[in-house]
C-alpha cells in the first residue's frame, strides 16, 4: 500500500472540517477565505499561508485520497466529479467534466501540462489588453510551478492509444510533440482520471493543499458557498451550505466565513455562479458570459492488434498542427490528443444500442481514441457559452454551438480519420449518432463530409471549462482586472480558469497554475506588507 | 439590482419539452393517483427510482444490452436486474434537478395514454415485446424532437454505465481491469 498523505496529515492534526457533519452552524474568521480547492483554490492557498496568513478553505466535494483510490469507475465518477460525471450543456449537446472533490479537477486530471500559447497571450494583449502576461510576464510563475509540481517531458515510452497517433501523423508529415506531466514516479498506469493510487499525480491534493493545512490552514469540505454578502464595495461574509448526508444536496447547517479578503476559485461554471447568487454589481452582463469549453470532437479507431487504451499514461503525445495552420482569429484551429479508454466512458460515449453498440464494445481493446479540442473564443462566431442559474440555485451552461464551430468540428473529424488510418486503423467510427464505421480513408472522407453536424447527433465533449469572470484593463470588457481583482468589489478576487477571456488552444491547468501564483503573489504582498514568498 | 443580473433558465428551458410536453406532462402530474416519492435528503443511497420507473427499465434494458448480455437465462436475468439496480444507484447520486427530470420521463412513459402517444408501445411495459421496445429507442434515437432525443441519451447513458461499471462485464470485452498494486 501507498502512503497516503491526508491520513497522515490528518493524524498529525490538520483542521478538516466535514460540513455535512456539522449539528450546528459554524463561523470561522480568516485574512483570508478561498472558495474551492482545485487548480487555482491550491495554489492560492499554499502562497498565501507560506506569506503567514491565516485561511479557511471551502470545498463543496469531499475529501478523497490515496486510500480511497481503487481505479473504479464505479466509484470515482461519482465521489469526485461534478454531477457524478453527467453534468452537460443546457441542451445537452455537450458532456462536460469536472472536478468536485478536495484538489478540484487537478485530482481526476490527465497531467498534461503546457504553458499558455504566446499566440494566445499576444490575442489578450490585443484584445483585452492584458499586456503585462504577454513575453516573458508569467515566465517566472511558469518555472516556479514546473519546479514546484514536477513538470517535465514524459520520458516512458509512450502507450500504444497514444504511439498510434504520432505514426498516423508522421506518415502524413503531421509534427507531433511530447508531452509534459505533473508528476513523480509515476508508474505509468493509465487512472489518473479515477485519482491517483501512488500519489505520483502532482495534483493539489498531494501538493499544495498538504502544505498549506501543515501551516494551519482550515479546510472545510462538503461545503457549497452560496453566496457572498456585501455591503456596497465590500464583501462582508461567505455563507455556504453544510451538505446533506449523501454529499449531494445542500443540507440544513451553515458555514459562515469572514474574512479580510476573499478569493473565488470555485472553477468556470462554480465562480460565476457564485458572483451571480450573490447579485454582485455587473453593469456590462459579463458574469458568465464568454464561457469556454475546448469544444472536442472523438474519433474511434480500431486497429488489428490490441491497443489496451486503459493502460499506460493517458496523453503523452499530441499535435499543434491544426491550431498553427490557422490564423487565431481564423477558421477554429484544434489540439489534437489521445483519451484514456475505460468501460465505462467506453460504453456511454459509442452511439447506438444492441448490436452495433454490443459489436463495438468486444472490440474495446483494440480501439485507439483521438479527440480534437477546438480552440474556441477568438472569433465572433465563436462567443462561448453563459451560465446562468435554474430555480433551485444550481448553475447550467448554455452554448450554442455555432456553424463555424461545426465547420471545425467537421474538419477535425476528418483530420482524425485520415491519421488513423493512416496509423494502420482497419476501421474509424467518428463518434456521431449517423456514422457506420469507415473501412478506408476515402470511404471516411465521403461519408464526413455528409454528416449532419447537429447538436446531440454529432457527439461533443468537454474536459475543459474555461472564461466566465474574464479578466480586462477594463471593466466595460471584464469581470476581474489582469491581476483577478473584482473591478466592483474591492476585497475580492478571482483565481481560478474562469478569469481568461477566450480559450487557451491547450490544456488549461498550468496557466491557471502560473497565473494564480502571479495573482496570489500580488495579494500576499498588498495584505502583508512584505515581498511574497517563493515556493519553489 | 439583484435580480437584474440573474440568468434565470426555467426547467422548461432544460427540459425543452415545448408546449405541447408541457401540457402533457401537467396532465400527467394532475392525473396521477399517487404521489411519487419525492427525492429523500440524506438518506443515501435510499431507491431514487419508484417500481413504476423500475418496470419501464425492465423492459429497456435486456434491449438496450442485446447482444451484451450472456445467452443463458438466469445470468441474463441475474444481470438485468443489477443493471437496473445500478441505474438506481446513479440516479441517487444525481443532483435535485436531474432526478426532478428523470422522474418525470419515467412518470410520462408509465402513463399509459402518454407511453403510447410518445413512446407507441401498447401494451404495459412487463408485457411490450422486445421488437416494440427496440422500435421505441431507435425512434427516439433517431427523433428530431430534442425531448426524445436527450430521453433516449439518458437512458444510453444510464445503461451503459451501470453495465460496464461491472466487473462481471468485463471478460466479454477484453479489459483486464485494473491493475493489483502492491
Ligand atoms: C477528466 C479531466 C481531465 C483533465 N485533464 C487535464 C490535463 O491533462 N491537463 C490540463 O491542463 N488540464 C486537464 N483538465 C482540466 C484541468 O484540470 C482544469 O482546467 C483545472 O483543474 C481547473 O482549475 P480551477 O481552479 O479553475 O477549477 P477546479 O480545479 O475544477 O476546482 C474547482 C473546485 O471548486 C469547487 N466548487 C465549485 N463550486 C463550489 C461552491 N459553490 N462552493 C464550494 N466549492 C465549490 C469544486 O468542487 C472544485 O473542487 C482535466 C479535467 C478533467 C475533468
Ligand atoms: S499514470 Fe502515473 S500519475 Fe496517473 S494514476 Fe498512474 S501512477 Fe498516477
Amino acid at each position: 500500500m501507498y502512503p497516503d498523505p491526508i491520513e497522515q496529515g490528518l493524524a498529525r492534526g490538520w483542521k478538516v472540517i466535514d460540513a455535512s457533519r456539522l449539528v450546528r452552524d459554524l463561523v470561522l474568521e480568516a485574512d483570508v477565505a478561498i472558495v474551492g480547492t482545485g487548480a487555482g483554490g491550491g495554489v492560492t492557498a499554499e502562497i498565501l499561508g507560506a506569506a503567514g496568513l491565516s485561511i479557511v478553505m471551502l470545498e463543496e466535494g469531499p475529501l478523497k485520497s490515496t486510500r480511497d483510490f481503487h481505479m473504479l469507475e464505479a466509484e470515482a465518477y461519482r465521489q469526485l466529479y461534478q454531477e457524478s460525471a453527467s453534468r452537460k450543456t443546457l441542451d445537452n449537446a455537450i458532456s462536460i467534466l469536472q472536478g468536485r472533490c478536495v484538489g478540484g479537477s487537478t485530482t481526476v486530471n490527465w497531467t498534461s501540462s503546457f504553458r499558455t500559447p504566446p499566440a494566445t497571450l499576444a490575442y489578450w494583449q490585443r484584445e483585452f489588453g492584458l499586456g503585462a502576461l504577454s513575453g516573458d510576464g508569467l515566465l517566472p510563475r511558469f518555472e516556479m510551478m514546473e519546479r514546484r509540481l514536477s513538470i517535465a517531458p514524459w520520458h516512458v515510452a509512450p502507450n500504444a492509444n497514444n504511439e498510434l497517433l504520432r505514426r498516423g501523423a508522421e506518415r502524413l508529415g503531421i509534427s507531433t510533440g511530447v508531452v509534459r506531466r505533473n508528476v513523480r514516479g509515476c508508474l505509468d498506469l493509465g487512472y489518473c482520471g479515477m485519482g491517483c493510487p501512488t500519489n505520483a499525480k502532482q495534483s493539489m491534493l498531494v501538493t499544495t493543499l498538504p502544505a498549506a493545512l501543515e501551516r494551519g490552514a482550515t479546510l472545510v469540505t462538503r461545503a457549497r458557498v452560496q453566496r457572498l454578502a456585501r455591503r456596497d464595495e465590500r464583501a462582508l461574509q461567505i455563507e455556504a451550505s453544510g451538505l446533506a448526508a449523501g454529499g449531494i444536496e445542500a443540507g440544513t447547517s451553515r458555514v459562515i466565513v469572514r474574512a479580510r479578503h476573499y478569493v473565488l476559485a470555485a472553477g468556470a461554471i462554480g465562480s460565476p455562479a457564485i458572483l451571480q447568487r450573490s447579485g454582485v454589481p455587473d453593469p456590462g452582463q459579463l458574469v458568465g458570459a464568454r464561457t469556454f469549453l475546448h469544444p472536442t470532437m472523438i474519433s474511434a479507431a480500431f486497429l488489428p492488434e490490441r491497443v489496451n487504451g486503459y493502460a499506460g499514461a493517458p496523453q503523452a503525445l499530441y499535435s499543434d498542427h491544426f491550431l498553427d495552420d490557422v490564423a487565431i482569429d481564423g477558421p477554429i484551429g484544434f489540439k489534437l490528443e489521445v483519451a484514456p479508454l475505460h468501460p465505462v466512458l467506453f460504453g456511454m460515449t459509442l452511439p447506438g444500442f444492441a448490436a452495433r453498440h454490443a459489436e463495438l464494445m468486444r472490440e474495446f481493446s483494440r480501439a485507439q481514441v483521438v479527440l480534437a479540442l477546438m480552440r474556441d473564443g477568438f472569433n465572433a462566431e465563436s462567443p462561448g457559452g453563459i451560465v446562468g442559474l435554474r430555480r433551485d440555485g444550481s448553475p447550467v451552461l448554455a452554448y450554442p454551438i455555432s456553424e463555424f464551430i461545426w465547420r471545425g468540428a467537421r474538419r477535425a473529424l476528418l483530420a482524425m480519420a485520415e491519421i488513423q488510418f493512416a496509423a494502420g486503423a482497419r476501421k474509424v467510427y467518428p463518434v456521431h449518432e449517423d456514422a457506420e464505421g469507415y473501412s478506408s480513408w476515402r470511404a471516411a472522407k465521403a461519408g464526413i463530409e455528409r454528416l449532419a453536424m447537429k447538436p446531440r447527433v454529432a457527439r461533443v465533449v468537454s474536459a475543459h471549462v474555461m472564461g466566465g469572470c474574464g479578466m480586462a484593463d477594463d471593466p466595460r470588457r471584464g469581470v476581474v482586472g489582469v491581476s483577478g481583482r473584482h473591478f466592483h468589489v474591492e476585497n475580492l478576487s478571482v483565481h481560478d480558469g474562469s478569469v481568461f477571456p477566450t480559450s487557451l488552444g491547450a490544456n488549461p491547468q498550468l496557466s491557471i497554475y502560473a497565473l494564480a501564483a502571479r495573482n496570489a503573489s500580488l495579494l500576499a504582498r498588498e495584505l502583508t506588507g512584505r515581498p511574497a514568498p517563493v515556493v519553489a | 439590482m439583484r435580480d437584474s443580473n440573474i440568468r434565470m433558465f426555467t426547467r422548461r428551458d432544460f427540459l425543452k419539452v415545448g408546449a405541447t410536453g408541457a401540457f402533457v406532462l401537467a396532465s400527467v402530474r394532475l392525473g396521477r393517483s399517487q404521489p411519487v416519492p419525492s427525492h429523500r435528503d440524506g438518506v443515501m443511497d435510499a431507491p431514487a427510482l419508484d417500481a413504476g420507473a423500475r418496470e419501464v427499465l425492465a423492459a429497456i434494458v435486456p434491449v438496450m444490452l442485446a447482444g451484451a448480455l450472456p445467452a443463458d437465462r438466469s445470468a441474463r436475468s441475474e444481470r438485468t436486474a443489477a443493471t437496473i439496480d445500478g441505474v438506481d444507484h446513479a440516479v441517487a447520486g444525481l443532483p435535485a434537478h436531474a432526478q426532478r427530470d428523470l422522474r418525470d420521463l419515467f412518470t410520462l412513459l408509465g402513463f399509459a395514454p402518454t407511453r403510447w402517444l410518445l413512446a407507441r408501445v401498447r401494451r404495459p411495459w412487463r408485457e411490450a415485446p422486445e421488437r416494440e421496445v427496440a422500435a421505441f429507442l431507435e425512434s427516439w434515437r433517431a427523433s428530431g424532437w430534442a425531448l426524445k432525443q436527450q430521453a433516449y441519451q439518458a437512458f444510453h447513458e444510464l445503461v451503459f454505465a451501470a453495465y460496464y461499471a461491472d466487473s462481471e462485464s468485463w471478460p466479454d470485452i477484453g479489459y483486464p481491469g485494473p491493475p493489483v498494486l502492491d
